[in-house]
């Protein structure tokens, strides 16, 4: 199926830089992927992997300076993304691409209303007169499911709590009907139970509205719960891809394997002390010239030091289609009684 | 129960901590944010007591309560044989090196401008009157035993990372050989990776000095992995105090449940075919509490008496404790109690 249909997005070697007072801080490097028309794509990676800022800078997010773009290509239905003027894209980010922040708390303005806040870009990208405005915003936040939607439209984003504030965000996102909607752990500062709200109404949304969905979290419990293929990243370089199953079944980088045993479980026997990944992620002065996880790995050797591994196939289909990695070492197969459907 | 040998470290009996509200021209007092409301356990010696519940809930105040870097409301917070929460400033002082806390945020709670040897050694300078080697000696033997290198000794605490800053934050707390440490969130701040390093670092030293813990957090994966109690907070109450096998397994409370059911699981495949209980809408304010069980207003098996009477916290089998009408403990509450797992779950989606 990934092979026939057309990707909605393309990102191909993207590369982003940072100019710092130390000098250049490399943050994506030679990223690429494709997202299909309906799918989840989860991002995973500690803080510093680079997962935000690739999604940020292939919308042109990131303040320019200290961000540059260093080359690569994304295509979003035909345009190269990085070509395009700051209009352009301005245009392309509220109506073809959506974009849900980390913290409700603070990606909505204080001194405007829901209401003005969520008509802004329907009249902007839309045209729309102020009535369709409010009627499309009163759709949106039924969508949403929030209660009382057209008195709503009037209050503040205080009166509002994480919860639903996100479910404004998200509503925000989808107003222009995009193609893509980017959420970058969207529901990281939430509780558990808002959460599942939350993870639910995508997975609704979803399935209601048809668009492709990248979501950029460092929980691999809430990874497994809603995405249909997963891009692990480290060092501002994607380091696994796989489908959701298969990467949790069949994972083959240390930096996978290393991350899926520091997580407890929350069923099945009890762990004895916990995996642990020694060090921290690094903090890339110069272009990669050998794996960046290499400090911090358990199966290192020569060649990790002289050279950055490619991605390549893992289950002979063409890297980024199937299953691929950027590792020399070759992981053992797994235990048969772990490998499902 | 609780007098059963051996006897708990630590007794905290219907604890409570109103923070008054203030309003008007005159600052008139108007009412009350109930922030912990009524909550009782007690923790053996050794043992690890998980606190869990959502942000809001008073998990927190009840730590900085017990510690009395609050002034409780009411109730009795009995450590080592003394009622804390009765102590007077004086006494509550001596006191103090028997019990520590390590804080969530280690960027806010390290000083900026001290080195890690006078942060670590601060606790030394207050209670003891030791030579100035000496406490340098001490010093090192708490960067060894948390894992500090001893040459960033004079180093300050921008300079380390999120990881190594709440390793400062646990020797600090160890200085004065406490018996029991209150550790709020210590864990949330921190990236999975390293996380796993301090829960670890947690337990040996558990192990090796025979700490008693109260680890607070919201973080059921990690609660389970450490904690041998748990106690699930709701709306500054207690819904439920069980094993941690017996809660896991199955929770008996309805929030409890809801609250596990709404955990991710890092597995694909359970992930698709778990049951997972929604709860609608959000947690009331503590201001304004609901009149029956403060979970009634999204409890899916919430019926007429839940709205009029609080539940209290009854043991409804041997060591599990519930605070829940379905759970009464009278000859018609026990016969309501065994049909649970048959009650239909309203707000079950899948």
């Amino acid at each position: 199926m990934a092979e026939r249909a057309a990707p909605v997005l393309e990102v191909k070697g993207l590369r982003t830089i940072f100019r710092t007072r130390g000098g250049e801080v490399h943050a994506v490097n030679d990223v690429s992927f494709h997202l299909n028309r309906g799918e989840v794509l989860g991002v995973v990676g500690e803080s510093g992997s680079g997962k935000s800022v690739t999604m940020m800078s292939l919308i042109g997010l990131l303040p320019a300076p200290p961000a540059e773009n260093r080359g690569g290509e994304v295509l979003l239905g035909g345009r190269d993304l990085l070509k395009l003027d700051t209009r352009a894209l301005q245009e392309v980010r509220g109506a073809r691409v959506g974009f849900v922040f980390q913290d409700p708390m603070t990606s909505l303005n204080p001194v405007f209303t829901l209401g003005d806040q969520l008509m802004e870009p329907l009249r902007k990208h839309m045209g729309m007169d102020r009535t369709a405005a409010a009627n499309r915003a009163v759709e949106l936040l039924e969508l949403v499911g929030i209660p009382d939607a057209r008195r709503r439209l009037k209050a503040y984003p205080h009166q509002f709590s994480g919860g639903m504030r996100q479910r404004v965000m998200i509503a925000i996102a989808l107003a222009c009907d995009p193609d893509v909607l980017i959420a970058d752990e969207p529901t990281t500062a939430l509780d558990v139970t808002i959460q599942a709200q939350i993870l639910e109404l995508v997975k609704e949304l979803r399935h209601k509205l048809g668009m492709a969905i990248i979501w950029i979290t460092h929980d691999l419990g809430v990874i497994a719960g809603i995405a249909d293929r997963v891009l692990v990243m480290y060092g501002g370089q994607v380091v696994e891809q796989a489908p959701v199953r298969e990467l949790f079944a069949n994972p083959q980088h240390p930096y996978t394997r290393a991350l899926l045993r520091t997580i407890p479980a929350i069923s099945g026997p009890r762990e004895g002390r916990l995996k642990v990944i020694q060090g921290q992620p690094p903090i890339l002065m110069a272009p990669p010239a050998a794996c960046p996880f290499r400090a911090r790995c358990d199966y290192r050797h020569d060649r990790c030091d002289r050279e950055n591994p490619l991605r390549r196939a893992v289950d002979g289909r063409p890297v980024g289609q199937g299953h691929d990695v950027a590792c020399h070492w070759t992981a053992p197969a797994p235990v048969a009684e772990v490998i499902h459907a | 129960m609780l007098d059963a040998p051996p006897r708990p470290l630590v007794e905290v009996t219907d604890l409570k901590m109103h923070f008054p509200i203030h309003t008007g021209v005159f600052r008139r007092h108007t009412g009350d944010v109930k922030a912990v409301d009524g909550v009782s356990f007690s923790i053996l010696p050794g043992e690890t007591l998980g606190l869990v519940g959502e942000s809001g809930c008073g998990k927190s105040t009840v730590g900085r309560a017990m510690l009395r870097l609050y002034e409780p409301t009411a109730g009795r917070v009995v450590i080592d044989g003394d009622d804390v929460a009765s102590l007077s400033p004086e006494a509550l002082r001596k006191k103090r090196p028997t019990m520590q806390m390590v804080f969530q945020d280690p960027q806010a709670s390290l000083n900026p401008r001290m080195t890690l040897a006078r942060i670590i050694g601060e606790p030394l300078d207050e209670h003891t009157a030791w030579p100035k080697a000496k406490k340098l000696e001490r010093v090192y033997e708490l960067m060894d035993a948390v894992g500090l290198n001893r040459r960033f000794a004079n180093r300050y605490p921008h300079e380390f990372s999120g990881g190594q800053r709440q390793r400062i934050g646990i020797a600090r707390a160890l200085a004065l050989n406490p018996r029991f440490i209150v550790c709020d969130e210590p864990i949330a701040a921190l990236d999975v990776s390293i996380q796993a390093q301090v829960v670890n670092l947690l337990e040996d030293l558990q192990e090796k000095l025979g700490l008693t813990y109260l680890f607070i957090s919201h973080d059921l994966s990690m609660v389970r992995h450490i904690a041998d109690r748990v106690a699930v907070m709701y709306l500054g109450r207690i819904a439920e105090l069980s094993p941690r096998d017996a809660l896991y397994a199955r929770p008996l409370h309805p929030y409890a449940e809801a609250l596990l059911s709404a955990v991710n699981e890092p597995d694909p495949v359970r992930a698709a075919t778990r049951r997972r209980i929604i709860l609608k809408g959000d947690v009331p304010s503590p201001a304004n509490p609901p009149v029956g069980c403060n979970f009634c207003t999204r409890c899916p098996r919430v019926f007429g008496r839940c709205r009029v009477e609080k539940p209290p916290l009854q043991e409804v089998e041997p060591g599990r404790f519930v605070a829940c009408h379905l759970f009464d403990n009278t000859a018609a509450g026990r016969t309501g109690a065994s049909e649970v797992p048959e009650h239909n779950q309203q707000g079950v989606t899948q």
